[in-house]
C-alpha cells in the first residue's frame, strides 16, 4: 500500500498546484469501501477530460476510478482512442505504449510486480475501446484470458473507431454505415462478452454506464475476482454521442435505450469467482 | 568482509554479486566448449535477469529454451511463452515498466513482426536486452543465415551491438545490461549476432564461475517513473505529452525523439569501458587495404587478411562492435593510412556500408568499397573477400575458387 506517494513534499507545498494537494487532502485512499457515492464529497482521481461534451466514456472512467477498490495500489494500462488523451489526467500509474498491445503490457506489468512484491495486493486493470479489444487488439486480449493472468479488462464499446473519425469496427451493428463500411456493415457485432467466456475468464458482465452503482458493483467484482482467481472482463456500452449523431445531454437516454435491449444487463461467473463474491459480500466490501 | 571485498551479499538465486568490472575483467574464467545459444545461457545465469518471455523461431529457439530451464532452476524471475513476436516484445515491455530486468531473443521475421515496439521501447526509456540472432526476412520465406533485419533496427532508438563470437555475445550479453541501464542511458540494448554461424556452433570460450552475479537492477534509476506504484505517478498532467495538438506537446515530442538518441550518444564511454573499446583492430597497423566488418564478416575478412599476407599484400579489419552508437572517430582514425576500404557484408543492401559512406562523406579520402554482399543463406568464404581485394587492387587471383 503506497499511499505515501501521494503524500506532498512539504518543502514544494506552497508550489503545488491546487489539484495536487486536493490529491493529498481529499481523495479516497486507504478504504476499499470507496464508491460511486463518494463522487460528490471526494476529490476524483480524474482532473477534467479531454472527451467531447457529455461523452459517456467520461461517466465510465469517473464511475469506475471512484470504484477501485484499492486505487493507491493500482495500475492502469490503456490503449489509443478516444479514451487514451483522458489517460494523462488520471492521478494513478497509468501506461499507454501501442494500439493493440495492452493486454500483452498488462500480463507483463502483474507478473512482475508478483515477483517483485509477493506480499502486496497490486491491482492491474486494461481500459480500452472496441477497435483497441477487439479489432486490433483481439490476439493479445484473448491470450492473455487463456494465459489465465490475473488482470481485469474493460471495454469501452461505442460501437466504431471513434478517434479516427468514425470507422466501421468488429462491435459495429450489421447493417451500420460508418466509413469504411459505406454500403453498411457486412457481418454481425463480434459478442465480445461470450469470446470472453470461451476464452476463460471467470467473471464477465456486459451493461451500459447508465447506472453508477451497477457499476461500482461489477468493478468490484471483477478486481477481487482477478485478484484471487483470474481474468476478468467488463464490457461496457458508452456510446459515441458525436458518430451517432446524438446531443451532449442524450447519451443517458442513448444507454437507457441499450439497458432495455442490446446492452441489456448480463452476468457470468465461474463457480471460483461466485466463492470470492459471496466471501467479498459478506466482508462488507462489495 | 572476505575475498577482498569482491563480494557484495546475494542476488534472489542466491548467487554472490561481484562488480560488473569484477564480472567482465577479473573473475577467474574457465574453458567451455559450447554454441553461442548455450553461451547466451550461461551469460543470463550471471546476470541476475528478473524477466524473459519467449517465442519460438529458428535459430533463437534454443537460447529462448534454455532461458526456460534457468527460470526452472531459480535463476529467472518470471518466465512464459507469449502469443506472437508483437505480443512477447509488449510483454517485456510491460515487465521492464514494472521495474525488472528483462532478455528475450528474436529472429528476423520476428523482428519485424515486433517492429512497432521497439521505438516504444526506446521512447518509453526501457533498457530491455534483446539478443538477436539474426536470419534472413521472408520473401517470401526463407530461414536463412543473413543479417538484413539489423538494417530496420538501425533508427529505432535501440542500442545496437554486433558479437563476432560466441565470447563476445557472451560478454557483450554481460555488458549490455550495464551500460543500458545507466540513467544517463537507459534505452533498449539489442545484442545482434549472425544467427546458425554463432547461435548453433561450438566454441571455445572463456566464463567466469557460475556462483557470481551482476548487482540486481535497481529501477528507481530509471530517468523515467517505474510503473509500480511505490513511487508517485509521472503523468498527472494538465497538458499531455505528446497526445495533445498544441506547440507545446509538439515540442516535448520533438525534444524527447532528440533526447533518446542523445542517451545513446551517452552510452560511449560506458560502452567502450566495457566493451573494451567500439571497434577492435586485426592485422597490419600502416595498410592501404582496410576491411570494415562486423559479426561474422569481420572473422572472414582476418582470413582473408591472412591470405593476401601470402601474397605480400598487407591488409587490416577494423571490426565494428557497437553498430549504435556508430563509431565514427574510432573508424576515421583506424583508417587513416587507408587507400581502400572494403566492406564485406552477410545481407543484400549493404548497412554497414551504407553507415561508413555516411560517416566518412568529406572526412576520408579512401575509396569505399561494399564488396562481397552474401545473401539468402550463402555462407562467405575468404576466398572471395581474398579475390575480390586483389581485382580492386588490380591484381591477378592465383587461388582457384
Ligand atoms: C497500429 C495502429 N493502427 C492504427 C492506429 C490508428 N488509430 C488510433 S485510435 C484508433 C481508433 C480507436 O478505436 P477504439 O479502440 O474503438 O477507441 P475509440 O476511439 O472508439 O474510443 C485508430 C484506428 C494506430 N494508432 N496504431
Ligand atoms: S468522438 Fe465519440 S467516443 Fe470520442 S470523445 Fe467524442 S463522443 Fe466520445
Ligand atoms: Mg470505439
Amino acid at each position: 500500500m503506497s499511499f505515501n506517494i501521494y503524500k506532498v513534499n512539504e518543502e514544494l507545498r506552497e508550489f503545488m498546484p491546487p489539484e495536487i494537494l486536493e490529491l493529498e487532502e481529499k481523495a479516497t485512499w486507504g478504504n476499499p469501501k470507496r464508491g460511486v457515492m463518494d463522487l460528490p464529497y471526494a476529490k476524483e482521481l480524474l482532473e477534467e477530460h479531454s472527451l467531447c461534451a457529455g461523452c459517456p466514456e467520461s461517466d465510465a472512467f469517473r464511475y469506475i476510478l471512484a470504484s477501485l477498490p484499492n486505487p493507491e495500489d493500482t495500475i492502469i494500462v490503456n490503449s489509443t482512442g478516444c479514451t487514451s488523451l483522458v489517460f494523462p489526467q488520471i492521478a494513478l500509474h497509468t501506461v499507454h505504449s501501442l494500439f493493440g498491445n495492452q493486454n500483452a503490457v498488462a500480463s507483463g506489468i502483474k507478473r512482475v510486480l508478483e515477483y517483485r512484491f509477493p506480499n502486496k495486493v497490486k491491482d492491474v486493470v486494461v481500459l480500452a475501446g472496441d477497435g483497441a479489444t477487439v479489432d486490433i487488439g483481439l490476439d493479445c486480449t484473448l491470450q492473455s484470458f487463456f494465459r489465465q493472468e490475473k488482470i481485469t479488462t474493460i471495454c469501452y464499446d461505442n460501437e466504431v473507431y471513434a478517434n479516427t473519425g468514425g470507422q466501421e469496427s468488429g462491435l459495429t451493428v450489421k447493417g451500420h454505415v460508418f466509413k469504411m463500411a459505406p454500403k453498411g456493415k457486412q457481418w454481425d457485432k463480434v459478442p465480445m462478452w461470450q469470446l470472453a467466456i470461451d476464452s476463460g475468464c471467470h467473471y464477465v458482465v456486459r451493461m451500459t454506464v447508465s447506472s453508477p452503482r451497477r457499476v461500482e458493483q461489477a468493478v468490484k467484482k471483477a478486481i477481487y475476482v482477478a485478484r484471487e482467481v483470474g481474468p476478468t472482463y467488463i464490457h461496457l456500452y458508452t456510446p459515441c454521442i458525436l458518430e451517432i449523431g446524438r446531443n451532449s445531454d442524450e447519451g443517458l437516454e442513448e444507454m437507457k435505450l441499450g439497458d432495455k435491449e442490446r446492452f441489456s444487463f448480463f452476468e457470468y461467473m465461474t463457480p471460483q469467482a461466485e466463492e470470492v463474491i459471496k466471501r467479498k459480500k459478506e466482508e462488507g466490501l462489495i | 568482509m572476505g575475498n577482498n571485498g569482491v563480494y557484495q551479499g546475494v542476488n534472489k538465486s542466491g548467487q554472490k554479486i561481484v562488480s560488473p568490472d569484477y564480472m567482465l575483467f577479473e573473475a577467474p574464467r574457465e574453458k567451455v566448449f559450447m554454441t553461442g545459444s548455450e553461451a547466451v545461457k550461461e551469460a543470463v545465469k550471471r546476470a541476475s535477469v528478473d524477466a524473459s518471455v519467449s517465442y519460438p523461431i529458428t535459430p533463437q529457439s534454443e537460447a529462448a529454451h534454455l532461458i526456460g530451464e534457468l527460470w526452472v532452476e531459480g535463476y529467472v524471475g518470471v518466465y512464459f511463452r507469449g502469443e506472437s513476436e508483437f505480443g512477447v516484445m509488449s510483454e517485456v515491455a510491460g515487465c521492464s515498466m514494472a521495474g525488472a530486468r528483462v532478455i528475450t531473443t528474436t529472429s528476423g521475421p520476428g523482428t519485424l513482426r515486433a517492429m512497432e515496439n521497439f521505438p516504444m521501447w526506446a521512447g518509453s526509456r526501457l533498457p530491455i536486452q534483446l539478443v538477436l540472432m539474426a536470419r534472413g526476412v521472408n520473401s517470401p520465406l526463407s530461414i536463412q543465415p543473413d543479417n538484413l533485419e539489423i538494417s530496420f533496427l538501425l533508427d529505432t532508438g535501440c542500442m545496437i551491438w554486433h558479437a563476432e563470437n560466441a565470447q563476445e555475445l557472451f560478454d557483450m550479453i554481460l555488458a549490455g545490461f550495464v551500460v543500458a541501464e545507466k540513467t544517463d542511458v537507459h534505452v533498449p540494448i539489442i545484442t545482434a549476432i549472425d544467427g546458425f554461424f554463432i547461435s548453433h556452433t561450438r566454441e571455445s570460450i572463456m566464463i567466469p564461475p557460475e556462483d557470481i552475479a551482476l548487482p540486481p537492477y535497481n529501477p528507481y534509476v530509471s530517468p523515467t517513473p517505474i510503473i509500480d506504484a511505490e513511487i508517485a505517478p509521472g503523468r498527472y498532467i494538465k497538458d499531455p505529452f505528446v497526445m495533445k495538438s498544441n506547440y507545446i506537446s509538439y515540442a516535448t515530442h520533438a525534444s524527447w525523439q532528440w533526447e533518446v538518441r542523445a542517451a545513446i550518444e551517452r552510452s560511449r564511454p560506458y560502452a567502450k569501458h566495457y566493451l573494451r573499446g567500439l571497434i577492435e583492430e586485426f592485422g597490419d597497423s600502416e595498410a592501404e587495404l582496410v576491411f570494415i566488418a562486423s559479426g561474422t564478416a569481420a572473422s572472414q575478412a582476418k582470413e582473408a587478411t591472412r591470405m593476401l599476407l601470402d601474397e605480400g599484400i598487407k591488409a587490416k579489419v577494423v571490426k565494428v562492435k557497437s553498430i549504435r552508437p556508430f563509431p565514427h572517430q574510432e573508424l576515421l582514425e583506424a583508417t587513416k593510412t587507408a587507400k581502400y576500404i572494403i566492406v564485406p557484408e552477410f545481407n543484400v543492401v549493404g548497412w554497414l556500408e551504407r553507415e561508413v559512406r555516411a560517416s566518412f562523406y568529406g572526412k576520408s579520402n579512401a575509396t569505399i568499397i561494399g564488396t562481397p554482399r552474401v545473401a539468402g543463406g550463402m555462407t562467405m568464404p575468404p576466398e572471395i573477400i581474398y579475390r575480390d581485394a586483389l581485382k580492386i587492387l588490380g591484381k591477378e587471383v592465383s587461388y582457384v575458387l
